[in-house]
């Protein structure tokens, strides 16, 4: 194995045993030992050990001139021209990263007849926006998007680079980190710079979403990380903002695609966008079937708010997976998140932790969502929650 | 149409709990079972032999006890199952696991279509299918739930995105990730267990395949877990307990300001 | 209890379990409710190649026995035993073809049955001829290389749904119990049509139908056997089928009493688990080695049957009436340990008692079976 206690440095501090998210280390005759069958090769404990008494192998190799990369990117990624809400968030996080970092933030922005939306860019923080406009990038396609990308990285060496985790950039992503053989994030839900060393500290959910891991990327650049919809706030416009607008133009035999467009269908929901929604209901295994969503259903409505749901009503198929809030679903941040007969397993919370107000009703009082409910009520939902309808109706009457 | 569909072996992340004492993931009697995610992907290609014809392989990267998972898939209607098992591999992230998936993939020489999970449901990243993609250098559809037809070395097919779905077409070989809407996986059939029971499952080691070593497993990962924790807990809140009636009043006394 | 299955045997039985608990289990209060034919689970039981365990493996089947068709029974009926009549009843209807179908009957039946495209039904019981079998009126008369059937057959499981019917017949009416015989009828045949469905107490997803035959012409190559054996293809299928009740009768047991068992422990009264009550601990000692005892018996009269036994007449009807006495009070003591909660549909063990029922009447009431048991006591006793 790729790791090993190095009995000599080992002081018999215990600290290893209690970091190691696996229970993978134990104490023999005063000196930690890995039990290998557990082991997944996190490196928790090497980065605990004040001994240096744990040695993991790494990965040797390197980006060249790694120090050459500076500035935080920001992928501008666009629908028919409209930039998408997620970019707005990234640029505030992005422009607390590069003040940090002390360098400057640029958004490329990729697509046709686009380049009128630079200028708000600025407004929203960037430095410089980077603009490739080109017919061939009209709608997003793996491979033309990847080329370009690629080849502006190339060119430009950002330290950092930032991309919503949307359907089109978890596709998109994933080739350029390969095509510039880097590290790649997804779904981070802290971003933060390393004092000492400047590095790019992306923590997200990890092990099922039951625990959290802060993820670096040292020897590769750029260090590229996802963020989902709503986990940061929009930047703020400032329309005193002054930037660069730089154009890059590539040549169009780059551009090629091997997948073809050939029509964008969209399919309006009845119901309310849940990550739009101010006030969200939610359901989970709890709800014990499909029927019993009407309750909830009712709350909502006299609340004026949507109904969301946890990944185990989904897997159980009792609402459609756009309800779904959690790791694999939605993020939400709404004023008001209700959750009835959801546990509060970890996979749902980073979900809907940033609510303002969590009120969770469960008939478990050990129930995880208790430790993050701003107010909790024990107690059977399908007595409470038509309950809590009937008072809100006479409440929001008068 | 010769189709090679990757799946994954994962803990039932939905048993897995944390000791509320040591902080540790607690394992122990935890199952592993094939990514709910992947079972999407065998039934298609499975559904994609019935109407094309062909055979489908499955294929997965992960310790000798993994084998388990291509003998369900097996007994779910693929022909064969290749396991990609090394010590070499453990500690791979999500560029050194495509990496090696490609490389496995290159052995197997021949195939049209390669079909894959969303994403697993322990790592959540939904890298890996686009990484395979881009080291083999074919297109690729992400986010798949309908497959509208394959004709002429050409497939179309219904990618989901937030508002709705597209419609692109793509040349073979090319790879597709699918989503839970596409399909209603089966059941296992009699003969098929009784065919995954018995049949022999090449295990691929590292020297089996023409790779560069420095690219695999954690030597090969650029990315690195440096601190693992629990997320600080919200502030206590106020929790009602007792009779429905006196909570819901007491909730809504606290609640109605901020309503309106 | 360890029964020693084969490793088939218990991949059968996982399966079996499987489609039950993840199919059927979700569904089967509805369909009891709608009496809907469970068509979609029929497709889930032929793509698992499951409806056709028993059928040989030359006729697309899976080469198994009596002790097969009993797993497959006991883990389906486990969902729901009306779901399951669905592959037991056709079981039923395809043994005489089994037993005495010729090779060219066997070519032209068994592979659709085995493959789940078709089901089968097996008709005996008339208005007026239940446990009497002998006073029995539909006709078959000789007509050239055709045979013209007369009358009408009722309470016929999977009839209207099942495309192959094994019928019982006159043919010579003054020759009594030695005047009858057996025909395979398809479904469409002109003068072939169904009655009402019957709407029932229990195992309400099954279709219950009456068969009405008018001048309804069949060829003579849908003679099984030989004119004048009926009675005996009745009587020997019926040795071979009465396991297959045992088998249902024992997963509406066990279903009911894994509930039971299950709500004991969650249930809590005086402030712990009702399971903790001596009371109740009983009743679940006494449920489950009811349970076990039965499950040993037709475990071994199938393994009997599948060896090539003869006499099988005695325990297989022992198999019948001991399991299906079980089913019902077994779930009556579910109800009983749900307490109210038992006795509203909100819950399953109310329907499982309603499915046992049908156990203690169908193919032969238990008092006929004790009847046979009796007789072959006597007989053997003779014999010494």
């Amino acid at each position: 194995m790729d790791i090993r206690i190095i009995n000599e440095k080992c002081t018999g501090c215990t600290i290893c045993t209690k970091v190691c998210p696996f229970a993978a280390l134990t104490m023999h005759s005063k000196k930690a030992v890995i039990d290998y069958d557990k082991c997944s090769l996190c490196g928790a404990c090497v980065d605990s050990c004040k001994f240096d008494a744990i040695e993991i192998k790494r990965s040797s190799s390197r980006t060249p001139n790694l120090e050459e990369y500076k500035g935080v990117w920001v992928l501008g990624e666009q629908r028919r021209g409209h930039v998408q809400s997620v970019v707005f968030e990234l640029l505030s996080k992005g422009r607390e990263l590069a003040d940090k970092l002390g360098a400057e933030l640029s958004c490329v922005l990729l697509g046709h007849n686009i380049k009128d939306t630079a200028e708000h860019l600025i407004h929203r923080g960037a430095d410089n926006v980077i603009i490739v406009d080109n017919p061939k990038l009209e709608h997003f396609m793996d491979e033309p998007y990847t080329k370009a990308l690629v080849q502006l990285i190339r060119k430009y060496r950002p330290a950092v680079f930032l991309c919503g985790a949307t359907v089109v950039g978890r596709s998109l992503i994933s080739r350029v980190a390969v095509k510039l053989h880097t590290g790649l994030t997804a779904d981070c839900t802290g971003l933060d710079i390393d004092p000492k060393e400047g590095f790019l500290l992306q923590t997200r959910p990890a092990f099922g979403g039951n625990i959290m891991a802060t993820i670096l990327s040292k020897n590769h650049r750029p260090q590229m990380a996802t963020v989902r919809h709503k986990v940061f706030k929009e930047a703020v416009v400032d329309t005193s903002r002054k930037g660069k607008v730089i154009e890059e133009e590539l040549t169009s035999t780059l551009l090629t695609s091997r997948t073809k467009l050939l029509d964008i269908v969209e399919e309006i929901e009845s119901t309310i966008n849940i990550a739009e929604a101010d006030i969200i209901v939610s359901g989970g295994r709890g709800m014990k079937g499909p029927e019993n969503f009407k309750i909830l259903e009712e709350l909502a409505q006299a609340l004026g708010g949507a109904v969301g749901s946890s990944r185990a009503a989904v897997d159980a198929g009792w609402m459609p997976y756009s309800h779904q809030v959690g790791q694999t679903g939605k993020t939400v941040c709404p004023k008001i998140y209700i959750a009835c007969g959801i546990s509060g397993q970890i996979q749902h919370l980073v979900g809907m932790q940033s609510s303002d107000i969590i009120i969770a009703i469960n008939k478990d009082p050990d129930a995880p969502i208790f430790n993050v409910a701003t107010f909790g009520v024990v107690g059977d939902l399908f007595e409470v929650v038509p309950l809590l309808t009937k008072k809100f109706k006479e409440v929001l009457n008068k | 149409m010769n189709i090679i569909v990757c799946i994954k072996q994962v803990p039932d992340t939905t048993q897995v709990k944390i000791d509320p004492v040591t902080n540790t993931l607690i394992r122990d009697g935890v199952e592993s079972i094939v990514n709910p995610f992947d079972a999407y992907a065998v039934e298609e290609a499975v559904r994609l032999k019935e109407r094309y014809g062909g055979k489908v392989l499955a294929l997965t990267m992960g310790p000798p006890q993994a084998e388990a998972v291509l003998r369900e898939a097996i007994g779910l209607g693929c022909d064969e199952g290749i396991l990609v098992s090394d010590r070499a591999f453990a500690g791979s992230d999500t560029l050194a696991t495509g990496y090696t998936l490609a490389a496995a993939i290159r052995k197997i020489k021949i195939f049209d279509i390669i079909l894959c999970g969303k994403q697993a449901s322990d790592g959540d990243t939904a890298q890996v299918g686009p990484g395979i993609a881009t080291q083999l250098d074919i297109p690729q559809i992400t986010y798949v739930k309908k497959i509208e037809k394959i004709e002429d070395n050409k497939l179309i097919a219904h990618r989901m995105i937030e508002e709705g779905f597209e419609m692109i077409e793509t040349s073979l070989p090319c790879l597709l990730t699918v989503v839970k809407e596409i399909n209603e996986p089966r059941l296992p059939s009699l003969k098929g267990k009784m065919k995954a029971k018995k049949i022999e499952i090449p295990a691929w080691k590292a020297i089996d395949l023409d790779i560069d070593e420095v690219q695999l497993g954690l030597t090969g990962s650029p990315t690195w877990v440096s601190k693992i924790f629990t997320p600080p807990p919200r502030p206590k809140g106020e929790i009602f307990e007792g009779a429905a009636e006196e909570s819901v009043n007491k909730l809504v006394e606290v609640l109605k300001d901020r309503l309106k | 209890m360890d029964y020693l299955l084969t490793e088939e045997q218990m991949m059968l039985r996982d399966l079996c379990r499987e489609v039950a608990e993840e199919k059927i289990m979700p569904v089967a209060a509805e369909y009891d409710e709608k009496e809907e034919f469970p068509w979609e689970i029929v497709k889930t039981l032929a793509q698992s190649d499951l409806c056709g365990v028993y059928i040989p493996e030359e006729y697309g089947g899976m080469g198994g026995g009596i002790l097969e068709l009993c797993i497959l029974v006991e883990e389906l009926s486990r969902g729901c035993a009306g779901i399951a009549l669905s592959v037991a009843g056709t079981a039923l209807g395809t043994d005489p073809i089994l037993l005495y179908g010729n090779e060219d009957q066997k070519k032209k039946y068994l592979p659709d049955i085995a493959s789940g495209k078709k089901l089968a039904a097996y008709a005996i019981t008339e208005p007026a001829a239940g446990s009497d079998v002998s006073s029995m009126q539909t006709t078959a008369t000789k007509d050239g290389d055709y045979y013209v059937l007369n009358g009408t057959k009722h309470f016929i499981t999977n009839g209207g749904d099942a495309e192959t019917y094994t019928v019982i017949a006159m043919t010579d009416k003054k020759k009594g119990s030695r005047g009858a015989s057996a025909f395979i009828v398809e479904k469409g045949t002109p003068g072939f049509t169904f009655g009402k469905k019957e709407h029932k107490l229990g195992i309400r997803a099954s279709s219950t139908r009456e068969l009405i035959f008018e001048d309804c012409r069949i060829s003579k190559e849908n003679l099984l056997g030989k004119e004048g054996q009926g009675f005996m293809i009745a009587m020997k299928t019926f040795d071979m089928s009465r396991p297959g009740i045992g088998a249902q009768a024992l997963g509406i047991a066990q279903g009911a009493f894994d509930a039971a068992l299950k709500y004991s422990n969650e249930r809590e009264q005086f402030g712990k688990p009702i399971s903790s009550f001596q009371g109740i601990q009983f009743m679940l000692a006494d449920m489950a080695t009811q349970i076990e005892a039965a499950r040993a018996l037709i475990y071994a009269t199938a393994r009997q049957i599948d060896a090539g036994a003869k006499e099988i007449s005695k325990e297989s009807s022992m198999a019948k009436m001991f399991a299906s006495d079980v089913a019902m009070s077994v779930t009556v003591d579910a109800i009983q340990i749900f307490g109210g909660y038992g006795y509203i549909k909100e819950y399953p063990v109310e329907k499982y008692m309603r499915d046992a029922k049908i156990t203690q009447i169908y193919e032969g009431t238990n008092q006929i079976q004790r009847s046979i048991i009796a007789l072959n006591l006597i007989k053997e006793l003779k014999k010494k």
